[in-house]
């Protein structure tokens, strides 16, 4: 249907990296904001006030900006804190030993990688969004039922895998399930730190071929895609999930 | 870290901060003229309306901002027809295009919710409105649009904060809005750690003004 000029391949590899991304960032994410909803529920007032200003801070600041901040202010941040250390124990050394030589302990220069720190960035970004969604669904299973687990003696652990994590998913469900596609649609800001996913090669090849609304058509359908298999898998699981309850 | 080079460039972000509030005051206002005319006749039956209504939406919806942009910024290049014509004119703008996309994009995410709130409408209502004898239209105007729209509020007020915080992308096509600014000024100092939380603070400043307004609006209403 359309013509690519020979970066069909190309292209491919960098949708497949889209979708690493975004999956990858999900992992994290939910990873995150499960540990910040139970903070949030916590008794202890450092972990609820820590998981607050997570959640706050991050929900108010766009996720470009945060992954700009984590992308170039965190290689900066790392490498003169690197830099810093290799002068101060080299300084120490020196006091002992006077004819010591200058010598890098730490790698004088640490190249983030954009993919990494891209997945890293969206992960903790959605995480906060993961941890508000996460909240409402451990609110919504009544207490009974822990209760009742800590009657049959079950502990801490037990407690959460066994009775809590199976009935709150399906609370959090729809929420898991509109975060996923924005998270998704977020994906494409990776471009902008560098990384070769389809938005990076659709403007590469944009300006090769001067085509740039073929290519960027091409990434929107792409994206399309990806959202309408997400809606109806979403669909099916949410159907899934709440025979149960009927 | 040193801050004084944001205080010394105070000016940028000062011209940043009223380019990302005008762009988007601009984009939701526009946007709401297209959604709820749009929202309304997405609910109609005949395929015809709800078509290219549903397509229009079920785009807008569907892929990312940013590529909305880039396809509008760069992709319009493409055809001579439009270069050749008056509409390139607006099309060589940055902020025309980032206008146009925004507006387009929040268009579609408005007009689901009003198409939400409208089919969550108490069919009492709406029975009631028709046994008064109302026509379609006054229905319309008197029972399905004052009620929607309320109900719709809350909604509406994360659809701005999520245009706030996606207008941020304005900044990758030479606009210089609170990100731009950003960007300029690391491009000078080499400061990305300093320009760019500098940016993120001024962008938490303006989403939690949005959330009090709103909160305070809703009081106001419920005392009424």
């Amino acid at each position: 249907m359309f013509d690519l000029y020979g970066y069909q391949d190309i292209f491919l590899k960098g949708a497949w990296l889209t979708l690493q991304v975004a999956l990858l960032s999900l992992i994290l994410a939910v990873a995150l904001g499960l540990l910040a909803a139970l903070a949030k529920l916590s008794h202890s007032k450092i972990l609820t006030s820590i998981a607050t200003i997570y959640t706050t801070v991050i929900r108010g600041i766009p996720d470009l900006i945060l992954m700009l901040i984590i992308f170039f202010g965190g290689q900066v941040l790392i490498n003169n804190m690197s830099y810093g250390f290799n002068e101060w124990i080299n300084e120490v050394l020196t006091g002992y030993y006077p004819n010591h030589e200058w010598t890098s302990y730490l790698p004088d220069y640490i190249d983030i990688s954009p993919y990494l720190a891209g997945i890293i960035t969206i992960g903790f970004i959605f995480g906060a969004y993961m941890a508000e969604t996460f909240r409402g669904a451990i609110l919504s299973v009544s207490k009974g039922q822990l209760e009742a687990a800590t009657a049959y003696g079950m502990n801490k652990y037990k407690r959460f895998f066994r009775i809590m994590f199976p009935q709150m998913m399906r609370h959090a469900l729809p929420g898991l399930g509109n975060n996923w596609l924005v998270l998704l649609k977020t994906t494409a800001l990776v471009s902008i730190i560098g990384l070769q996913d389809m938005v990076k090669i659709a403007g590469d090849a944009s300006g090769s071929t001067q085509k740039p609304f073929t290519f960027y058509l091409v990434v929107a359908l792409v994206f399309l895609f990806y959202t309408s298999v997400s809606t109806a898998f979403l669909k099916w699981a949410e159907h899934k999930y709440s025979i149960r309850t009927r | 870290m040193d801050f004084s080079i944001i205080i010394n460039e105070y000016q940028f972000y000062l011209e940043g901060l009223w380019t990302t509030t005008w762009l988007v005051a601009a984009s939701l206002l526009l946007g709401l003229i297209i959604a709820i005319p749009a929202g309304i006749l997405r609910t109609n039956n005949n395929w015809l309306i709800k078509g290219p209504i549903w397509a229009y939406m079920y785009f807008f919806r569907g892929s990312p901002l940013l590529v909305q942009l880039f396809l509008i910024y760069y992709g319009v290049a493409q055809f001579d027809a439009i270069k050749e014509s008056w509409l390139w004119y607006y099309f060589q703008e940055a902020w025309f295009c980032a206008l146009l996309a925004f507006t387009l994009n929040t268009g579609a995410y408005t007009a689901e919710i009003v198409r939400g709130a409208i089919k969550n409408m108490p069919k009492g209502e709406l029975e009631a409105a028709k046994a008064y004898g109302m026509t379609r239209l006054q229905t319309l105007r008197r029972i399905i649009l004052p009620g929607s729209l309320r109900r719709a509020l809350p909604a509406y007020s994360n659809e701005i904060i999520f245009m706030i915080h996606g207008s941020a992308i304005a900044g990758v096509v030479t606009i210089v809005d609170i990100t731009g600014a950003a960007r300029v000024v690391n491009a000078r100092y080499y400061a990305p750690f300093e320009a760019y939380l500098a940016a993120g603070i001024l962008y938490m400043c303006l989403t939690f003004s949005v959330i009090y307004l709103f909160k305070l609006w809703e009081k106001r209403q419920h005392h009424i």
